[in-house]
Protein backbone atom coordinates (compact mmCIF):
# COMPACT_ATOMS: atom_id res chain seq x y z
CA UNK A 1 0.00 0.00 0.00
CA UNK A 2 2.54 2.55 -0.91
CA UNK A 3 -0.30 5.44 -1.45
CA UNK A 4 -0.95 5.19 2.71
CA UNK A 5 2.66 4.65 3.49
CA UNK A 6 3.45 7.82 1.87
CA UNK A 7 0.34 10.16 3.05
CA UNK A 8 -0.44 11.57 6.16
CA UNK A 9 -3.81 10.57 7.91
CA UNK A 10 -5.75 11.39 11.12
CA UNK A 11 -8.11 9.76 13.45
CA UNK A 12 -11.74 11.48 11.70
CA UNK A 13 -13.35 14.23 13.92
CA UNK A 14 -16.27 12.18 13.96
CA UNK A 15 -14.93 9.45 15.85
CA UNK A 16 -14.83 8.90 19.83
CA UNK A 17 -11.66 7.32 20.54
CA UNK A 18 -12.22 5.38 24.34
CA UNK A 19 -9.18 3.59 25.99
CA UNK A 20 -10.01 -0.35 27.48
CA UNK A 21 -7.57 -2.56 28.84
CA UNK A 22 -7.57 -4.73 26.05
CA UNK A 23 -7.07 -1.81 23.62
CA UNK A 24 -9.52 0.62 22.47
CA UNK A 25 -13.08 1.33 21.18
CA UNK A 26 -13.82 3.69 18.79
CA UNK A 27 -17.11 4.27 17.51
CA UNK A 28 -18.22 6.83 14.40
CA UNK A 29 -20.66 8.80 15.15
CA UNK A 30 -22.44 9.45 11.93
CA UNK A 31 -22.35 6.14 10.27
CA UNK A 32 -22.46 4.39 13.61
CA UNK A 33 -19.37 2.07 13.05
CA UNK A 34 -17.77 0.11 16.12
CA UNK A 35 -14.29 -1.01 16.23
CA UNK A 36 -12.45 -2.66 18.27
CA UNK A 37 -8.90 -1.84 18.09
CA UNK A 38 -7.21 -5.33 19.94
CA UNK A 39 -3.81 -3.91 20.35
CA UNK A 40 -2.03 -0.86 22.72
CA UNK A 41 0.35 -0.19 19.58
CA UNK A 42 -2.41 0.47 16.64
CA UNK A 43 -4.07 2.27 19.86
CA UNK A 44 -1.40 5.15 20.11
CA UNK A 45 -0.56 4.95 16.43
CA UNK A 46 -4.15 5.87 15.30
CA UNK A 47 -4.24 8.39 18.04
CA UNK A 48 -0.62 10.07 16.55
CA UNK A 49 -1.05 9.59 13.11
CA UNK A 50 -2.08 13.47 12.69
CA UNK A 51 0.91 14.08 14.36
CA UNK A 52 3.43 12.94 11.69
CA UNK A 53 3.75 13.85 7.95
CA UNK A 54 2.73 10.31 6.88
CA UNK A 55 1.68 6.75 7.91
CA UNK A 56 5.38 5.59 7.48
CA UNK A 57 6.48 8.25 9.98
CA UNK A 58 4.41 7.02 12.50
CA UNK A 59 5.28 3.67 11.83
CA UNK A 60 9.21 4.43 12.64
CA UNK A 61 8.54 6.67 15.35
CA UNK A 62 6.14 4.40 17.41
CA UNK A 63 8.82 1.35 16.29
CA UNK A 64 6.40 -0.89 15.16
CA UNK A 65 8.27 -3.75 14.03
CA UNK A 66 9.23 -3.67 10.37
CA UNK A 67 7.50 -7.18 9.68
CA UNK A 68 4.59 -6.08 10.86
CA UNK A 69 3.92 -2.91 8.44
CA UNK A 70 2.10 -4.86 6.19
CA UNK A 71 -0.59 -5.76 8.54
CA UNK A 72 -0.35 -2.54 10.62
CA UNK A 73 -1.73 -0.65 7.23
CA UNK A 74 -4.22 -3.63 6.30
CA UNK A 75 -5.49 -3.07 9.59
CA UNK A 76 -5.45 1.04 8.75
CA UNK A 77 -7.06 0.80 5.03
CA UNK A 78 -9.72 -1.22 6.86
CA UNK A 79 -10.26 1.63 9.21
CA UNK A 80 -9.93 3.93 6.48
CA UNK A 81 -12.74 2.20 4.59
CA UNK A 82 -14.98 3.07 7.46
CA UNK A 83 -13.76 6.35 7.82
CA UNK A 84 -12.60 5.81 11.00
CA UNK A 85 -9.21 7.57 9.88
CA UNK A 86 -9.19 10.35 7.04
CA UNK A 87 -6.82 11.84 4.58
CA UNK A 88 -5.29 14.89 6.54
CA UNK A 89 -5.10 17.88 4.55
CA UNK A 90 -1.54 18.19 3.34
CA UNK A 91 -1.34 22.06 3.62
CA UNK A 92 -1.31 21.63 7.30
CA UNK A 93 2.50 22.25 8.70
CA UNK A 94 2.83 19.00 10.85
CA UNK A 95 5.01 18.97 14.14
CA UNK A 96 8.26 19.54 13.30
CA UNK B 1 -3.31 6.39 30.91
CA UNK B 2 -2.35 3.88 33.65
CA UNK B 3 -3.69 0.25 32.85
CA UNK B 4 -5.22 -0.78 35.74
CA UNK B 5 -6.06 -4.18 34.64
CA UNK B 6 -3.07 -6.61 34.63
CA UNK B 7 -2.24 -8.08 30.96
CA UNK B 8 -1.59 -12.25 30.91
CA UNK B 9 2.23 -11.64 29.68
CA UNK B 10 2.90 -15.31 29.70
CA UNK B 11 0.04 -16.18 26.95
CA UNK B 12 2.49 -17.04 23.88
CA UNK B 13 4.03 -14.43 21.08
CA UNK B 14 1.78 -15.25 18.21
CA UNK B 15 4.48 -15.63 15.21
CA UNK B 16 2.86 -13.88 12.19
CA UNK B 17 0.36 -10.75 13.57
CA UNK B 18 -2.85 -10.56 10.93
CA UNK B 19 -5.35 -8.30 10.57
CA UNK B 20 -7.85 -9.98 12.87
CA UNK B 21 -5.25 -9.99 15.78
CA UNK B 22 -5.31 -5.87 15.69
CA UNK B 23 -9.10 -4.63 14.51
CA UNK B 24 -12.94 -6.48 15.00
CA UNK B 25 -15.54 -4.65 13.37
CA UNK B 26 -19.75 -5.09 15.12
CA UNK B 27 -22.35 -3.15 14.85
CA UNK B 28 -23.44 -0.53 17.32
CA UNK B 29 -26.53 -2.38 17.16
CA UNK B 30 -25.49 -6.02 17.61
CA UNK B 31 -25.81 -5.31 21.41
CA UNK B 32 -27.95 -7.49 23.57
CA UNK B 33 -29.56 -5.38 26.38
CA UNK B 34 -30.83 -2.32 24.73
CA UNK B 35 -33.93 -2.94 23.42
CA UNK C 1 -27.52 -3.32 46.90
CA UNK C 2 -23.57 -4.49 47.72
CA UNK C 3 -21.13 -2.35 46.19
CA UNK C 4 -16.85 -3.74 46.48
CA UNK C 5 -15.09 -1.96 48.50
CA UNK C 6 -12.66 -1.70 45.47
CA UNK C 7 -13.33 -2.29 41.64
CA UNK C 8 -12.37 -5.73 40.49
CA UNK C 9 -9.38 -6.13 38.49
CA UNK C 10 -8.95 -9.79 36.96
CA UNK C 11 -5.98 -11.05 34.46
CA UNK C 12 -7.47 -10.88 31.34
CA UNK C 13 -6.00 -12.69 28.15
CA UNK C 14 -3.94 -10.74 25.85
CA UNK C 15 -5.73 -10.10 22.45
CA UNK C 16 -8.39 -12.54 22.05
CA UNK C 17 -11.25 -12.19 20.48
CA UNK C 18 -14.37 -9.42 21.44
CA UNK C 19 -16.52 -11.63 22.74
CA UNK C 20 -13.60 -12.60 25.43
CA UNK C 21 -12.87 -9.45 26.32
CA UNK C 22 -16.43 -8.65 26.75
CA UNK C 23 -17.18 -11.38 29.49
CA UNK C 24 -14.69 -9.74 31.54
CA UNK C 25 -16.44 -6.35 31.52
CA UNK C 26 -15.27 -2.81 30.82
CA UNK C 27 -14.84 0.13 32.07
CA UNK C 28 -18.01 1.74 30.54
CA UNK C 29 -20.81 0.42 29.04
CA UNK C 30 -20.61 1.05 25.28
CA UNK C 31 -24.18 1.90 25.17
CA UNK C 32 -27.09 1.40 27.42
CA UNK C 33 -31.15 2.05 28.24
CA UNK C 34 -32.05 3.96 29.65
CA UNK C 35 -36.34 4.16 30.98
CA UNK C 36 -36.76 8.19 31.80
CA UNK C 37 -40.29 7.72 33.40
CA UNK C 38 -42.83 3.93 34.14
CA UNK C 39 -45.52 6.77 32.92
CA UNK C 40 -47.25 6.09 29.99
CA UNK C 41 -50.24 7.16 27.58
CA UNK C 42 -50.12 3.16 26.46
CA UNK C 43 -50.92 -0.07 28.37
CA UNK C 44 -49.57 -2.86 26.16
CA UNK C 45 -50.38 -5.77 27.08
CA UNK C 46 -46.48 -7.49 26.96
CA UNK C 47 -44.78 -4.45 28.31
CA UNK C 48 -41.26 -5.29 29.73
CA UNK C 49 -41.38 -2.36 32.31
CA UNK C 50 -44.99 -2.96 33.22
CA UNK C 51 -45.13 0.60 33.08
CA UNK C 52 -48.49 3.56 33.15
CA UNK C 53 -48.43 5.40 36.48
CA UNK C 54 -45.24 7.73 36.95
CA UNK C 55 -43.56 6.93 40.32
CA UNK C 56 -43.17 9.97 42.29
CA UNK C 57 -39.14 8.99 43.05
CA UNK C 58 -38.41 9.53 39.64
CA UNK C 59 -35.56 11.46 39.23
CA UNK C 60 -35.86 14.98 38.21
CA UNK C 61 -34.41 17.06 35.46
CA UNK C 62 -31.03 17.81 37.40
CA UNK C 63 -30.44 14.48 38.33
CA UNK C 64 -31.15 13.47 34.92
CA UNK C 65 -28.64 16.16 33.55
CA UNK C 66 -25.96 14.87 36.30
CA UNK C 67 -26.64 11.16 34.84
CA UNK C 68 -25.96 12.14 31.46
CA UNK C 69 -22.68 14.34 32.44
CA UNK C 70 -21.07 11.00 34.29
CA UNK C 71 -22.35 9.34 30.80
CA UNK C 72 -20.21 11.74 28.56
CA UNK C 73 -17.33 11.37 31.07
CA UNK C 74 -17.35 7.93 30.66
CA UNK C 75 -17.56 8.16 27.32
CA UNK C 76 -20.70 6.13 26.41
CA UNK C 77 -21.37 6.10 22.67
CA UNK C 78 -24.90 5.76 22.56
CA UNK C 79 -28.10 5.65 24.87
CA UNK C 80 -31.26 4.46 23.72
CA UNK C 81 -33.74 6.60 26.08
CA UNK C 82 -37.24 4.70 26.73
CA UNK C 83 -39.57 4.17 29.66
CA UNK C 84 -42.73 4.20 29.64
CA UNK C 85 -43.17 6.72 27.27
CA UNK C 86 -40.42 8.89 27.63
CA UNK C 87 -41.54 11.98 25.29
CA UNK C 88 -44.73 12.58 28.25
CA UNK C 89 -41.74 14.17 30.92
CA UNK C 90 -41.99 17.47 30.10
CA UNK C 91 -37.97 17.94 30.45
CA UNK C 92 -37.72 15.20 27.71
CA UNK C 93 -36.63 17.51 24.86
CA UNK C 94 -34.41 19.29 26.92
CA UNK C 95 -32.58 16.28 27.89
CA UNK C 96 -32.60 14.95 24.41
CA UNK C 97 -30.68 18.42 23.69
CA UNK C 98 -28.57 18.35 26.65
CA UNK C 99 -26.95 14.50 25.82
CA UNK C 100 -26.49 15.48 22.00
CA UNK C 101 -24.80 18.56 23.32
CA UNK C 102 -22.03 16.42 25.19
CA UNK C 103 -21.35 13.65 22.39
CA UNK C 104 -23.60 11.69 23.32
CA UNK C 105 -25.74 9.89 20.94
CA UNK C 106 -29.57 9.53 21.65
CA UNK C 107 -31.85 6.82 20.37
CA UNK C 108 -35.39 7.10 21.82
CA UNK C 109 -38.31 4.66 21.77
CA UNK C 110 -41.54 6.21 21.45
CA UNK C 111 -45.13 5.09 20.44
CA UNK C 112 -45.13 8.29 18.73
CA UNK C 113 -47.73 10.12 20.66
CA UNK C 114 -45.67 13.22 20.59
CA UNK C 115 -44.06 13.03 17.45
CA UNK C 116 -46.02 16.49 15.55
CA UNK C 117 -44.29 17.83 12.63
CA UNK C 118 -42.82 20.37 14.51
CA UNK C 119 -40.93 18.20 16.61
CA UNK C 120 -40.33 15.83 13.51
CA UNK C 121 -38.24 18.91 11.82
CA UNK C 122 -36.51 19.87 15.42
CA UNK C 123 -35.26 16.23 15.11
CA UNK C 124 -34.48 16.14 11.53
CA UNK C 125 -32.26 19.16 12.30
CA UNK C 126 -30.23 17.22 15.24
CA UNK C 127 -27.17 16.13 15.53
CA UNK C 128 -26.91 12.52 16.89
CA UNK C 129 -30.48 11.57 17.53
CA UNK C 130 -32.41 8.74 16.18
CA UNK C 131 -35.77 7.47 16.74
CA UNK C 132 -37.33 4.06 17.28
CA UNK C 133 -41.31 3.71 16.74
CA UNK C 134 -42.53 0.75 18.56
CA UNK C 135 -45.05 -1.25 16.27
CA UNK C 136 -46.46 -5.15 16.92
CA UNK C 137 -48.76 -5.56 13.99
CA UNK C 138 -48.31 -4.80 10.03
CA UNK C 139 -52.15 -4.26 10.13
CA UNK C 140 -54.28 -2.17 12.68
CA UNK C 141 -56.15 -5.25 13.86
CA UNK C 142 -52.48 -7.52 14.65
CA UNK C 143 -51.19 -4.23 16.70
CA UNK C 144 -53.59 -2.88 18.17
CA UNK C 145 -54.94 -6.23 19.79
CA UNK C 146 -51.51 -5.98 22.26
CA UNK C 147 -50.97 -2.21 22.32
CA UNK C 148 -54.53 -1.03 22.15
CA UNK C 149 -56.85 1.18 20.41
CA UNK C 150 -55.33 3.66 17.72
CA UNK C 151 -51.74 2.63 18.46
CA UNK C 152 -51.01 1.44 15.06
CA UNK C 153 -52.51 4.97 13.84
CA UNK C 154 -50.19 7.04 16.25
CA UNK C 155 -47.25 4.99 15.20
CA UNK C 156 -47.87 5.60 11.70
CA UNK C 157 -48.25 9.33 11.88
CA UNK C 158 -45.43 9.73 13.60
CA UNK C 159 -43.50 7.73 10.75
CA UNK C 160 -45.03 9.80 8.05
CA UNK C 161 -44.31 12.95 9.89
CA UNK C 162 -40.45 12.37 10.47
CA UNK C 163 -40.72 11.01 6.92
CA UNK C 164 -42.04 14.22 5.31
CA UNK C 165 -39.59 16.32 7.83
CA UNK C 166 -36.73 14.99 6.09
CA UNK C 167 -35.69 13.21 8.87
CA UNK C 168 -33.84 9.85 7.73
CA UNK C 169 -33.30 6.58 9.02
CA UNK C 170 -35.73 6.25 11.72
CA UNK C 171 -36.57 2.36 13.26
CA UNK C 172 -39.36 1.01 13.58
CA UNK C 173 -39.22 -1.84 16.41
CA UNK C 174 -41.41 -5.10 16.32
CA UNK C 175 -41.62 -7.63 19.19
CA UNK C 176 -41.94 -10.73 17.53
CA UNK C 177 -45.22 -12.78 18.44
CA UNK C 178 -46.84 -15.48 17.34
CA UNK C 179 -49.35 -13.07 15.69
CA UNK C 180 -47.03 -11.29 13.73
CA UNK C 181 -44.35 -13.70 12.63
CA UNK C 182 -46.87 -14.15 9.87
CA UNK C 183 -45.96 -10.75 8.68
CA UNK C 184 -42.65 -10.33 8.36
CA UNK C 185 -42.57 -9.00 4.43
CA UNK C 186 -45.30 -6.48 5.67
CA UNK C 187 -43.49 -4.77 8.80
CA UNK C 188 -40.46 -4.81 5.82
CA UNK C 189 -42.31 -2.94 2.94
CA UNK C 190 -43.67 -0.90 5.66
CA UNK C 191 -40.02 0.61 6.84
CA UNK C 192 -38.93 0.62 2.97
CA UNK C 193 -42.38 2.92 2.42
CA UNK C 194 -41.04 5.07 5.44
CA UNK C 195 -37.43 5.60 4.29
CA UNK C 196 -37.04 3.43 7.94
CA UNK C 197 -35.24 0.71 8.64
CA UNK C 198 -36.71 -2.13 10.31
CA UNK C 199 -35.90 -3.92 13.86
CA UNK C 200 -36.99 -7.32 14.86
CA UNK C 201 -36.63 -8.25 18.66
CA UNK C 202 -37.85 -10.89 21.20
CA UNK C 203 -40.57 -11.47 23.26
CA UNK C 204 -39.51 -11.73 26.87
CA UNK C 205 -41.34 -13.12 29.95
CA UNK C 206 -40.64 -9.93 31.35
CA UNK C 207 -42.90 -7.31 33.18
CA UNK C 208 -46.09 -7.79 31.90
CA UNK C 209 -45.20 -9.80 29.50
CA UNK C 210 -44.59 -12.36 31.92
CA UNK C 211 -48.45 -12.57 32.07
CA UNK C 212 -49.07 -12.87 28.27
CA UNK C 213 -45.62 -15.20 27.39
CA UNK C 214 -47.31 -18.51 26.85
CA UNK C 215 -49.63 -16.75 24.63
CA UNK C 216 -47.82 -14.95 22.78
CA UNK C 217 -44.67 -15.97 22.36
CA UNK C 218 -43.67 -17.73 18.73
CA UNK C 219 -44.49 -21.46 18.29
CA UNK C 220 -41.13 -23.82 17.25
CA UNK C 221 -41.44 -23.66 13.72
CA UNK C 222 -41.94 -19.95 13.80
CA UNK C 223 -38.87 -19.53 15.56
CA UNK C 224 -37.35 -21.55 12.33
CA UNK C 225 -39.47 -19.09 10.01
CA UNK C 226 -37.61 -16.51 11.69
CA UNK C 227 -34.66 -17.05 11.69
CA UNK C 228 -34.55 -18.11 8.53
CA UNK C 229 -36.05 -14.70 7.60
CA UNK C 230 -33.22 -12.69 9.46
CA UNK C 231 -30.50 -14.77 7.72
CA UNK C 232 -31.95 -13.76 4.00
CA UNK C 233 -31.97 -10.38 5.52
CA UNK C 234 -28.77 -9.82 6.64
CA UNK C 235 -27.49 -6.44 8.06
CA UNK C 236 -30.61 -4.79 6.36
CA UNK C 237 -32.71 -5.61 9.19
CA UNK C 238 -31.77 -5.05 12.88
CA UNK C 239 -32.15 -7.58 15.99
CA UNK C 240 -30.59 -5.79 18.80
CA UNK C 241 -28.83 -9.03 19.21
CA UNK C 242 -31.91 -10.02 21.23
CA UNK C 243 -31.88 -13.31 18.67
CA UNK C 244 -28.61 -15.30 19.83
CA UNK C 245 -30.29 -17.93 21.01
CA UNK C 246 -31.50 -18.76 17.33
CA UNK C 247 -28.13 -19.23 16.29
CA UNK C 248 -28.28 -23.02 17.55
CA UNK C 249 -29.96 -23.16 14.23
CA UNK C 250 -26.65 -22.64 11.80
CA UNK C 251 -24.84 -19.73 10.93
CA UNK C 252 -24.66 -16.94 13.53
CA UNK C 253 -27.05 -14.22 13.25
CA UNK C 254 -25.12 -10.54 13.14
CA UNK C 255 -24.29 -9.12 16.12
CA UNK C 256 -22.17 -9.86 19.62
CA UNK C 257 -24.00 -12.85 19.77
CA UNK C 258 -24.26 -12.83 23.69
CA UNK C 259 -25.62 -11.66 26.84
CA UNK C 260 -24.69 -7.94 27.27
CA UNK C 261 -26.15 -7.87 30.66
CA UNK C 262 -23.85 -5.99 33.16
CA UNK C 263 -21.18 -6.41 30.52
CA UNK C 264 -21.42 -3.85 27.81
CA UNK C 265 -24.56 -2.96 28.43
CA UNK C 266 -26.83 -1.74 31.41
CA UNK C 267 -30.45 -0.50 32.47
CA UNK C 268 -31.06 3.05 34.34
CA UNK C 269 -34.94 3.17 35.45
CA UNK C 270 -36.47 5.81 36.08
CA UNK C 271 -36.01 6.30 39.63
CA UNK C 272 -31.89 5.62 39.47
CA UNK C 273 -32.12 1.97 39.56
CA UNK C 274 -29.29 0.51 37.97
CA UNK C 275 -30.15 -2.96 36.49
CA UNK C 276 -28.27 -5.59 34.68
CA UNK C 277 -30.51 -5.34 31.59
CA UNK C 278 -34.19 -4.04 30.96
CA UNK C 279 -35.23 -7.58 30.14
CA UNK C 280 -33.98 -8.03 34.07
CA UNK C 281 -36.03 -5.63 35.91
CA UNK C 282 -36.21 -7.13 39.14
CA UNK C 283 -34.61 -7.21 42.85
CA UNK C 284 -32.24 -10.07 41.95
CA UNK C 285 -30.38 -7.78 39.26
CA UNK C 286 -30.27 -4.59 40.51
CA UNK C 287 -26.93 -3.30 41.16
CA UNK C 288 -27.47 0.08 42.20
CA UNK C 289 -28.37 3.31 43.01
CA UNK C 290 -27.13 6.20 40.99
CA UNK C 291 -28.29 8.03 44.16
CA UNK C 292 -27.21 6.41 47.17
CA UNK C 293 -24.42 4.70 45.46
CA UNK C 294 -22.50 7.49 44.83
CA UNK C 295 -23.00 7.86 40.67
CA UNK C 296 -23.54 6.20 38.07
CA UNK C 297 -20.06 5.36 37.16
CA UNK C 298 -19.50 3.89 41.00
CA UNK C 299 -22.24 1.14 39.94
CA UNK C 300 -21.15 0.50 36.86
CA UNK C 301 -17.39 -0.65 38.44
CA UNK C 302 -17.98 -1.55 41.70
CA UNK C 303 -21.06 -3.47 41.73
CA UNK C 304 -20.98 -6.94 42.90
CA UNK C 305 -23.79 -8.09 40.68
CA UNK C 306 -21.74 -6.78 37.93
CA UNK C 307 -18.48 -8.56 39.29
CA UNK C 308 -20.30 -11.65 39.44
CA UNK C 309 -21.75 -11.15 35.67
CA UNK C 310 -18.28 -10.10 34.98
CA UNK C 311 -16.69 -13.78 35.70
CA UNK C 312 -16.82 -16.35 33.02
CA UNK C 313 -20.17 -18.24 33.18
CA UNK C 314 -20.08 -21.93 33.43
CA UNK C 315 -22.85 -24.03 31.09
CA UNK C 316 -24.08 -25.76 33.58
CA UNK C 317 -26.55 -28.15 31.89
CA UNK C 318 -25.85 -27.04 28.45
CA UNK C 319 -22.44 -28.23 29.00
CA UNK C 320 -22.99 -31.48 26.56
CA UNK C 321 -24.41 -29.58 24.20
CA UNK C 322 -22.79 -29.23 20.98
CA UNK C 323 -25.05 -25.93 20.27
CA UNK C 324 -23.59 -24.21 23.37
CA UNK C 325 -20.74 -22.20 21.96
CA UNK C 326 -23.32 -20.82 19.23
CA UNK C 327 -26.11 -19.71 21.61
CA UNK C 328 -24.48 -19.29 25.15
CA UNK C 329 -27.35 -20.95 27.22
CA UNK C 330 -29.53 -17.73 25.86
CA UNK C 331 -31.13 -15.19 27.46
CA UNK C 332 -30.79 -14.86 31.35
CA UNK C 333 -33.61 -12.82 31.73
CA UNK C 334 -36.04 -15.25 29.89
CA UNK C 335 -34.49 -18.38 31.97
CA UNK C 336 -35.03 -16.30 35.41
CA UNK C 337 -39.03 -15.37 34.53
CA UNK C 338 -39.91 -18.53 33.23
CA UNK C 339 -38.45 -20.08 36.46
CA UNK C 340 -35.10 -21.75 34.53
CA UNK C 341 -32.07 -22.08 36.37
CA UNK C 342 -29.47 -19.84 34.93
CA UNK C 343 -27.17 -22.17 33.91
CA UNK C 344 -29.48 -24.82 31.46
CA UNK C 345 -31.25 -24.25 28.48
CA UNK C 346 -33.10 -21.11 27.28
CA UNK C 347 -37.25 -21.88 27.67
CA UNK C 348 -37.01 -21.42 23.80
CA UNK C 349 -33.91 -23.17 23.10
CA UNK C 350 -34.01 -24.69 19.50
CA UNK C 351 -33.05 -27.85 20.19
CA UNK C 352 -35.92 -28.54 22.84
CA UNK C 353 -33.80 -28.65 25.77
CA UNK C 354 -35.92 -25.84 27.30
CA UNK C 355 -39.77 -27.02 26.29
CA UNK C 356 -38.39 -30.11 28.54
CA UNK C 357 -37.79 -28.03 31.42
CA UNK C 358 -40.62 -25.91 31.09
CA UNK C 359 -42.83 -28.96 31.35
CA UNK C 360 -41.39 -29.32 34.95
CA UNK C 361 -43.08 -28.01 38.35
CA UNK C 362 -41.19 -24.68 38.74
CA UNK C 363 -41.83 -21.56 40.77
CA UNK C 364 -41.97 -18.42 39.22
CA UNK C 365 -40.07 -15.12 40.67
CA UNK C 366 -42.99 -12.85 41.72
CA UNK C 367 -42.62 -9.50 40.03
CA UNK C 368 -40.49 -6.63 42.28
CA UNK C 369 -42.74 -3.83 41.10
CA UNK C 370 -46.09 -2.91 38.98
CA UNK C 371 -46.56 0.29 37.73
CA UNK C 372 -49.56 -0.53 35.50
CA UNK C 373 -52.36 1.71 35.46
CA UNK C 374 -54.66 0.28 38.14
CA UNK C 375 -57.89 1.17 36.33
CA UNK C 376 -57.68 0.83 32.87
CA UNK C 377 -58.20 3.44 30.20
CA UNK C 378 -60.20 2.76 26.89
CA UNK C 379 -56.29 2.27 25.60
CA UNK C 380 -56.89 -1.10 26.86
CA UNK C 381 -55.71 -3.38 24.70
CA UNK C 382 -58.38 -5.93 23.47
CA UNK C 383 -56.11 -8.56 24.98
CA UNK C 384 -56.45 -7.46 28.09
CA UNK C 385 -59.79 -6.23 28.40
CA UNK C 386 -60.52 -10.64 27.59
CA UNK C 387 -58.84 -11.39 30.32
CA UNK C 388 -59.83 -9.13 32.75
CA UNK C 389 -63.78 -9.32 31.67
CA UNK C 390 -65.68 -11.28 34.38
CA UNK C 391 -68.67 -13.96 33.32
CA UNK C 392 -71.02 -11.97 34.75
CA UNK C 393 -70.29 -8.63 33.71
CA UNK C 394 -71.96 -8.18 30.93
CA UNK C 395 -71.62 -6.14 28.09
CA UNK C 396 -68.37 -5.04 27.48
CA UNK C 397 -67.66 -1.20 28.29
CA UNK C 398 -68.02 1.20 25.55
CA UNK C 399 -64.74 2.75 24.52
CA UNK C 400 -66.46 5.59 24.14
CA UNK C 401 -66.94 5.68 28.25
CA UNK C 402 -65.94 8.94 29.69
CA UNK C 403 -66.37 8.10 33.43
CA UNK C 404 -62.58 5.75 34.10
CA UNK C 405 -64.71 3.59 36.05
CA UNK C 406 -67.33 2.52 34.02
CA UNK C 407 -68.25 -1.12 34.41
CA UNK C 408 -65.47 -1.32 37.06
CA UNK C 409 -67.20 -3.54 40.25
CA UNK C 410 -65.22 -3.77 42.81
Amino acid sequence: MPEMLDTPWALSPSVALRPEPFGALAYHFTNRQLTFLKRPQLVALIQELGNYADVRSALLGLSIPRGDWSTYVTALTRLAETDMICPRDTTEGSPA
Amino acid sequence: MTNAHPIDHDAPAEADLVAEDLIEEVSIDGMCGVY
Amino acid sequence: MTLLEHRPTPTRPAGGTLIEQFEYGLDAPICLTWELTYACNLECAHCLSSSGRRDPRELTTEQCEAVIDELQRMQVFYVNIGGGEPTIRPDFWHLLQYAVDRRIGVKFSTNGVRLTPERAAQLASTDYVDVQISLDGATPEVNDYVRGPGSYATAITALENLQAAGFEDAKISVVCTRQNIGQLDEFKALADKYGATLRLTRLRPSGRGADVWDELRPLPEQQRELYDWLVAHGSDVLTGDSFFHLSAFGESLPGLNLCGAGRVVCLIDPIGDVYACPFAIHDNFLAGNVLTDDGFQNVWQRSELFADLRSPQTAGACTSCAFFDACRGGCMAAKFFTGLPLDGPDPECVQGYGETALAEDRPLPAPSQDHSRRVPTRNQPVMLQLRTRRPDSGAPVSACAVNPLAGFTP
